[in-house]
């Protein structure tokens, strides 16, 4: 809980920080947008009408901080059922009929809602979405336009297009797919290549500018027509003038029927599923660690659906990964949502002739990419990893998703986790005896600690985890907490999931989660959930060093460090740092450190952004524990893309007398006077005479690394050969201070 | 403050597995409080039962314990409750199941149903012993609520003669009363505001009923005062059980009937998961 500030004031400071921000997580919506709603088979300026009003009503009536809303991908599969079944007119009488239902639940407080399902059946559904969209969208990238009823087909028929590319004879269809196939590459390779430039502009749009740049070149360079064939190529974009005169009017003619409230239902269940999967997401990211008010979020979102619906747009849901582009950007506030609407109204009016010089195939690729991360093995073998059960769970809703559709889908995922549930448990009566009970006790102890203490009886499952959420809801995240599982018999998957997230939220916002009781458990094979949530990440090394690993040891035994190569899960002396306020520590490992530990060099992996805007980062650090205080600053080389930020708003704070050091270097800091006191001529001399590094202060320690990668053995010698000197004049200049 | 002694103490006695422990632990009992016991077997009267049960209770003669046994006949229950009232028993103790079954709590044991229907205060034992097992900790519940004044000055006066170490009392505050829903970081701090202002207000009242309490009975006992915001009656089972008590007290239930019991709420919760031993004060 953070003091209160002068709103308006603070609002205004960050709008162009904001505003900036908008306009990056506008360059992915734009072709995002597109794409989902071809996908859904809409009209492509759905999607954009989606993101506008989402947009727009969405950051004035939400109650998050840093969401962006637009069309969701976890809609794609329902909306295509919705329009098949129901038209198009039809569909947007559905959307505004889910909006309504969503607005319902939003009054009824229903934030809790996506807590009642088992977290792998919700993965199983998602990944279910991503095998749908990637199954119908491969072909289009290929360009090979294929039409089956059955979801599956379209998987099954994956081999077939690949090898049907080296036939084609039409050269405008080869082109097409090659368009496809780099647009892939971009998609996969962007978040590899880390430079800054290059990831300044998000990887969808990359893809829409090589286009455009592609059918520019063809037309003023070569003077030839494009080569690609003119059916694989974005049609019916619509100018702004043909938006508001064209705006299609719902049809309720099939109000009254069955498959009308299906589809509505599925909208519903998925986009309030989507939504507040990511709102608990992106509060993660918020480098202000501010709590959203969800069932406000729900409310607009609904509202936003139903303007939607009738201006002849998609649902609006919150999505992760335009969020996490908005996060990493800094956006701060809603104005960052509203502003990446605002810029894309910009792009439709100027440019909406230029967005069909884009081809199918590069968008679908960006959606082939999605359905992709949605289903990646990776996540099968996470899931893998906590228990087999919970794959039978996973792929029970996949399946069933895909071969009948989402509603049965979860249905089926909660039956089968019931039953495991029962299995494991030898029968149902544990649970009717209990699920009415309420089986959570929180309280604050009145000793000196003051700590909040929670103690769960009985069960605590995906039935009965809302008590325990209601609980955990009620601290305050700077707080401690201990969680007490010693009288509780069963916990699942579910809950040990979500209590990972609460652990994550309450250290970063300096309290601490501890959960007990769970040591019982291990003995008894009653509780594969617990036994297996609590040791993941095993099996990352193996017991036969690297080369570069051997070239570590050495290093520690010269500098007379202690090595460990096994990963660590202990990662929170890196939470305090700024650096990591909006990233996920996954672990550290070839820890090198002094005896004291006060003297840390590591590898650490990290991932930035969420989705598919997701990176994963392995980069060599040092850590230095200080024995003083100092104010907390973040210094780094003076680039290009600095001044754009200083633009932005973002503040290089001077240091008097040196102009030099001020123009080559980045400083930042909350606490501009004692920065500026604490850089005196000698510390400003060393940074001055030495080479580049990220240098950052959280008060009581350092972090100092060069590039956001692994270093090698040299750089490491250079980087603790640094690090200590630069120790030492900190250090030395606290003497002076004292005297 | 005297008269809160209790004066005659009633166990119902069957020949069980547990008739033992349950004899020993009364006697200690009613030796500590100072008064005399009664023994109420329902049954046809015989010698050789009175000889059995002397003969167990005789190691406590010797230290000065005064006991009687009473025989008699019908439904147990209305039997017990008979004699409660001839004998002027004031606490009944009675040995319970720690967990009963599900069926069986629906159709309501014998011990659940005095409970239910006793004029007088009930000692409910889940765990009787043939040693002593010291009563450390004493939770005591602090509603508000006339009968509490008794309850606490109840438990003062047990935790005395037992010698416990540590009293806890208990405010189980409403959900209710908080009456801020939590959304954001705003309703957040909103709410736990008014529990601050809850829990001084619940705290003062309770300190006033402490000063009731003579010095004596205070005298080397820690005491602690712990607001819960829960489920009334639930909640402090459960931080009994948490909190490890030897002996927790409660206010006697108002009228409860069918429905309660299928919708528990306040000591039928307790009496469904008893936690530890039970003192329930009429």
């Amino acid at each position: 809980m953070s003091p209160k500030k002068d709103t308006s004031k603070s609002f205004f400071k960050a709008l162009p920080k904001n505003i900036f921000s908008g306009f990056v997580v506008s360059l992915v919506a734009l072709p995002l947008g597109l794409g989902l709603a071809m996908a859904s088979e809409a009209p492509p300026i759905a999607g954009i009408i989606a993101a506008v009003v989402g947009g727009i009503v969405v950051s004035i009536l939400g109650g998050s901080h840093i969401t962006i809303t637009g069309p969701g991908n976890g809609l794609v599969g329902v909306l295509l059922v919705a329009i098949t079944t129901l038209g198009l007119e039809g569909a947007y009488a559905a959307i505004i009929c889910s909006g309504v239902l969503l607005m319902i639940l939003g009054l009824l407080r229903m934030g809790a809602l996506a807590d009642f399902f088992p977290s792998s059946a919700i993965q199983g559904m998602l990944a279910a979405i991503g095998l749908i969209i990637l199954g119908k969208q491969f072909h289009i990238m290929l360009a090979n336009k294929l039409t089956f009823d059955n979801s599956f087909d379209y998987l099954l028929a994956i081999p077939e297009t690949i090898s049907g590319i080296f036939k084609y004879q039409n050269m405008g269809l080869l082109y097409a797919a090659f368009a496809g196939i780099i647009s892939l590459a971009i998609m996969v390779l962007h978040s590899k290549v880390r430079n800054k430039y290059f990831q300044l502009i998000p990887a969808p749009m990359w893809l829409v500018l090589l286009s455009i740049g592609f059918s520019y070149y063809y037309e003023l360079v070569l003077k030839m027509p494009n080569p690609i064939a003119p059916a694989y190529m974005l049609s019916g974009i619509p100018t702004a003038n043909e938006i508001v005169s064209q705006i299609p009017t719902p049809n309720f003619s099939l109000f009254f029927g069955m498959p009308f409230w299906t589809s509505v239902i599925a909208i519903t269940l998925v986009s309030s599923i989507e939504s507040l999967l990511s709102i608990k997401a992106v509060d993660q990211l918020d480098p202000q660690k501010r709590r959203s008010n969800v069932n406000r979020d729900l409310k607009a979102l609904g509202l936003a659906t139903v303007g939607s619906g009738f201006l002849g747009g998609l649902n609006v849901v919150t999505v992760i990964a335009r969020s996490s582009v908005n996060a990493n950007n800094g956006g701060t506030n809603r104005s960052a949502n509203f502003s990446h609407a605002v810029f894309l109204v910009i792009f439709i009016v100027l440019f909406a002739t230029q967005l069909t010089r884009i081809p199918l195939p590069a968008l679908m690729a960006i959606l082939v990419y999605t359905g992709y991360k949605l289903a990646s093995p990776k996540l099968i073998r996470k899931i893998f990893s906590v228990g087999k059960e919970q794959l039978i769970i996973f792929f029970t809703t996949l399946f069933v998703t895909l071969f009948v559709d989402i509603i049965t889908g979860i249905v089926a995922g909660v039956l089968v986790t019931l039953l495991i549930h029962a299995f494991i448990n030898k029968g149902v009566s544990f649970f009717l005896k209990n699920i009415l009970k309420p089986n959570v006790l929180m309280y604050h102890e009145n000793n000196a600690k003051g700590n909040y203490y929670i103690s769960v009886k009985h069960f605590c499952t995906f039935l009965n985890y809302f008590r325990l959420k209601q609980k955990l809801q009620a601290i305050p995240e700077s707080e401690d907490v201990v969680l007490d599982f010693s009288l509780c018999h069963f916990v699942d998957h579910t809950v040990m999931e979500n209590l990972h997230g609460y652990q994550e939220v309450f250290l970063k916002r300096g309290g601490h989660f501890e959960l007990i009781g769970l040591d019982l458990h291990d003995t008894k094979s009653e509780h594969p959930f617990a036994l297996r949530r609590l040791i993941p990440g095993l099996g990352l090394l193996t017991k036969n060093l690297t080369k570069r690993q051997g070239a570590l040891q050495e290093i520690a035994l010269k500098y007379n460090m202690h090595y460990e190569a096994e990963s660590a899960e202990n990662t929170y002396f890196l939470d305090s740092f700024k650096y990591f306020s909006i990233k996920h520590i996954d672990h550290v490992y070839n820890r090198l450190f002094n005896s004291e530990k006060t003297f840390k060099l590591f590898d650490v992996d990290y991932s930035e952004g969420e989705f598919i805007a997701k990176e994963n980062v392995h980069t060599t650090m040092l850590h230095i524990e200080l024995e003083d205080e100092i104010p907390a600053f973040t210094l780094d080389r003076e680039g290009f893309l600095e001044r754009v930020y200083a633009f932005a708003g973002f503040k290089d704070i001077p240091i008097v007398n040196h102009t030099d050091f001020s123009k080559r270097f980045y400083l930042l800091g909350e606490n501009e006077f004692e920065i500026q006191a604490f850089f005196q001529d000698e510390l400003v001399r060393f940074f001055e005479s030495n080479p580049y590094y990220h240098v950052e202060s959280n008060g009581n320690a350092l972090l100092v690394f060069d590039k956001e990668r692994i270093a090698g053995v040299k750089e490491i010698k250079a980087l603790y050969d640094f690090g200590k000197r630069l120790h030492e004049v900190i250090s030395e200049k606290e003497i002076v201070v004292f005297d | 403050m005297e008269q809160q002694k209790f004066k005659t103490v009633g166990i119902g006695v069957t020949f069980s597995p547990n008739l033992k422990a349950n004899l020993y632990e009364s006697a200690r009992l009613t030796l500590m409080y100072g008064c005399k016991l009664v023994l109420i077997h329902i049954g046809d009267p015989s010698e050789e039962k009175e000889a059995k049960f002397k003969e167990i209770l005789a190691p406590f003669q010797s230290q000065g314990l005064t006991f009687e046994v009473v025989f008699n006949t019908g439904e147990p229950v209305t039997a017990i409750l008979q004699t409660v009232a001839e004998k002027k028993i004031d606490l009944l103790i009675l040995g319970a199941l720690k967990r009963e079954k599900f069926l069986k709590y629906y159709m309501g044991s014998i011990a659940r149903k005095i409970t239910r229907k006793a004029s007088c205060s009930v000692l409910l034992l889940i765990n009787p012993s043939v040693e002593r097992v010291p009563c450390k900790h004493v939770v005591v519940n602090g509603l508000e609520h006339e009968k509490t004044k008794e309850a606490i000055a109840a438990a003062f006066f047990v935790a005395h003669a037992l010698e416990s170490e540590r009293i806890t009392i208990v405010e189980e505050i409403k959900q209710q009363e908080i009456a801020v829903a939590i959304n954001d970081d705003k309703s957040l701090r909103k709410a736990t505001l008014k529990k601050e202002k809850l829990r001084r207000r619940e705290d003062s009242r309770i300190r006033k009923l402490l000063d009731a309490i003579p010095e004596i009975q205070r005298k080397n006992i820690s005491i602690n005062m712990q607001p819960i915001f829960g489920k009334r009656g639930y909640s402090i089972g459960h931080y009994a059980l948490v909190a490890r008590a030897d002996l927790l007290v409660m206010n006697a239930p108002e009228k409860t009937g069918f429905w309660d019991r299928l919708f528990p709420h306040d000591i039928e919760y307790i009496l469904s998961e008893l936690p530890t031993d039970l003192l329930i004060i009429q």
